[in-house]
């Protein structure tokens, strides 16, 4: 089959290779048909996370049906069934899994080794995201495994289109969760720091929540325009000051939640010199993330306030303003998303014609070109906002 | 090469067949092999910064060189990172500073000026290398001023932002008056819990 497969930093390739099969019985494979670029899978292409191997297949936003089935998914799933493959490999019958804390399953890690020394506990296995969370083959890809499939799977309906459904794997409820953890009240005010795909979903998930104002940050003119599309006022950060302006829009007080949508790779601006600090120390390896995004979001948020990190980092991250944070009494909630927490909620929104998700698509291309959409999603070309690809 | 990575899969994963073409152009090979040599020179002009001195007959320099290296070392890293155009840049300016320290010890009482001629080659040489790799390796972000697609009818509501906002407006009220049924309910609770002796 064909599949994307990292060979080293900035180097994707088409390649072919042997077919998944069935390798326990709690298995599936799935004939993959459509599947995505998410703004995490740029930091495995410039290498900032750890972990990679050359020949991991790449990929972890997949849809499609069901063509095989291990003896021990126990009818929960069926050839022939329409299925959106969460990023989070799931047990389900663990203590965390019952807690629906789905992306801390104790299971499914197959390196669980790694991520016990490196993060102190290990936490889900991940499809195509470095062998701290497993090592498992990807989604972009023409057939995916997928590991305890009785639990990992999320059963789609037909009529609804793949491009309307895909992102339930998880862009959307990854939004939807950084909203949902803000624990958004009518008179809030939200700040939405990113407009790349998460952040489109968070704009649209903290209007579902009931925000009364969302305002969102980033410096692409595409990106801001879809923003003010779903309802947000938007700030550009290359032309004006984001604390000031939120200060302006919030008559001094601060928004009550703050979502950072952007995570390790903030944007480098020689009028911030902590990102210039942060980019230097990155290319030493003296820290591994760039947590601009974090030092504004403390300084700027309303004391009592909540931060919300849906955004990736990956390991030590310098000079938080732990002082600012303390004083003010800021409760700080991330983590990755717990998919199947929020699906039959996402489901029914998107059945029901509340949203559709598709909204987010700009480009759609066959697998083969997929090595060259990595180029132009992270070079920001074409004003491409989000990469479907078709195997 | 793949067949290393195939080695290290873990046993009934897919394993690369046929590899296809790589993203990575000539410049990139060239940017890499000219951040390794940085880094190799860097290190010795850090660390031996006597023989280097020695070799071109100017003693007494041994700090400049140590400089020098350090410099040479940060501009190899950076040449071999994502941000490698900005590196190579900087390799660039570092070959003037390098011809412009090699000519102020082009004298004539400097009985070792021949090796200065030749080391003023090889910068030059390099410097070549250094700037057709920076002008190949360009980023390729669109400039600022570039016009660009905007998405205002994306709202991604079919039903229409107000409507969503309504819809939101309504269940908050609704959650409201639960809450506080559930509140005086709770209290009545409590009330009767602490009348019990």
């Amino acid at each position: 089959m064909k599949a994307l497969v990292w060979h080293g930093k900035e180097d994707i390739r088409c390649d072919t290779v042997t077919d998944p099969e069935i390798q326990d019985p709690r298995d599936a494979i799935i004939k993959v048909t459509s599947c995505a670029i998410c703004g995490s899978d740029l930091h495995l292409f410039h290498n900032f996370i750890p972990g990679m191997l050359p020949g991991d297949i790449m990929g972890h936003e997949t849809m499609g049906e069901v063509v095989e089935v291990g003896s021990g998914v126990n009818g929960k799933l069926k050839k022939g069934d329409r299925v959106v493959v969460p990023f989070t490999i799931i047990c389900g019958e663990c203590e965390q899994c019952k807690r629906g804390n789905f992306s801390v399953c104790e299971t499914t890690n197959r390196k669980r080794h790694l991520a016990d020394k490196v993060f102190g506990h290990t936490t889900a296995g991940l499809f195509g995201y470095t062998h701290l969370t497993g090592g498992y083959p990807g989604g972009q890809a023409e057939y995916l495994r997928v590991p305890f499939a009785d639990a990992t799977h999320i059963k789609v309906p037909a009529g609804i289109p793949d491009e309307q459904l895909l992102f339930l794997s998880d862009i959307f409820p990854t939004g939807w969760q950084a909203a949902a953890q803000c624990d958004i009240e009518p008179t809030d005010t939200v700040a939405i720091w990113g407009c790349g795909p998460v952040g489109q979903m968070a704009i649209r998930s903290a209007i579902l929540l009931g925000a009364n104002r969302v305002i969102a940050i980033d410096c692409l003119p595409e990106r801001l325009s879809m923003a003010e599309a779903g309802g947000a006022t938007t700030i550009n950060f290359e032309t004006e000051s984001v604390v000031e302006r939120l200060q302006e829009l919030t008559d001094g007080r601060g928004p009550e939640k703050c979502i950072d949508c952007v995570g390790m790779e903030a944007h480098v601006m020689p009028s911030l010199p902590d990102t210039l600090l942060d980019r230097a120390k990155q290319m030493v390896m003296a820290e591994s993330d760039r947590p601009h995004v974090l030092r504004e979001m403390i300084y700027v948020c309303r004391p009592g306030g909540i931060i919300s990190v849906p955004g990736v980092y990956s390991g030590l991250s310098d000079m938080l303003p732990m002082g600012a944070f303390m004083n003010k009494g800021l409760t700080m909630r991330t983590g990755q998303t717990h998919v199947n927490r929020w699906t039959d909620d996402l489901l029914r929104r998107i059945e029901e014609g509340e949203i559709d998700p598709s909204f987010v698509i700009t480009h759609t291309v066959p697998l083969a070109q997929g090595p060259e959409m990595y180029q132009v999603f992270r070079d920001k070309r074409e004003s491409c906002v989000k990469v479907v690809l078709k195997p | 090469m793949f067949h290393f990575s195939n080695i290290v899969r873990t046993k009934g994963d897919p394993e690369i067949v046929k590899g296809g073409p790589s993203l990575k152009q000539p410049a990139d090979q060239l940017a890499r092999a000219l951040g390794w040599f940085s880094i190799g020179l860097g290190v010795v002009e850090l660390f031996a910064p006597r023989r280097v001195t020695e070799t071109l007959g100017m003693e007494g320099r041994e700090t400049m060189v140590r400089a020098f290296g350090v410099r040479e070392i940060m501009s190899g890293i950076m040449s071999l990172s994502v941000d490698k155009n900005a590196g190579l840049w900087t390799r660039v300016g570092g070959d003037g500073l390098d011809a412009a320290a090699l000519l102020s010890g082009l004298t004539s009482d400097n009985p070792k000026k021949g090796n200065i001629a030749l080391a003023l080659l090889m910068v030059g040489g390099i410097a070549v290398l250094d700037y057709r790799a920076a002008q190949d390796t360009k980023p390729r972000r669109p400039p600022r001023d570039a016009r660009r697609k905007l998405y205002p009818n994306r709202s991604g509501f079919p039903k229409g932002i107000e409507s969503v906002r309504t819809a939101a407006r309504q269940i908050a009220a609704h959650a409201k008056t639960h809450l506080k049924t559930h509140a005086e309910t709770n209290e009545v609770k409590q009330g009767d819990e602490r009348r019990v002796p």
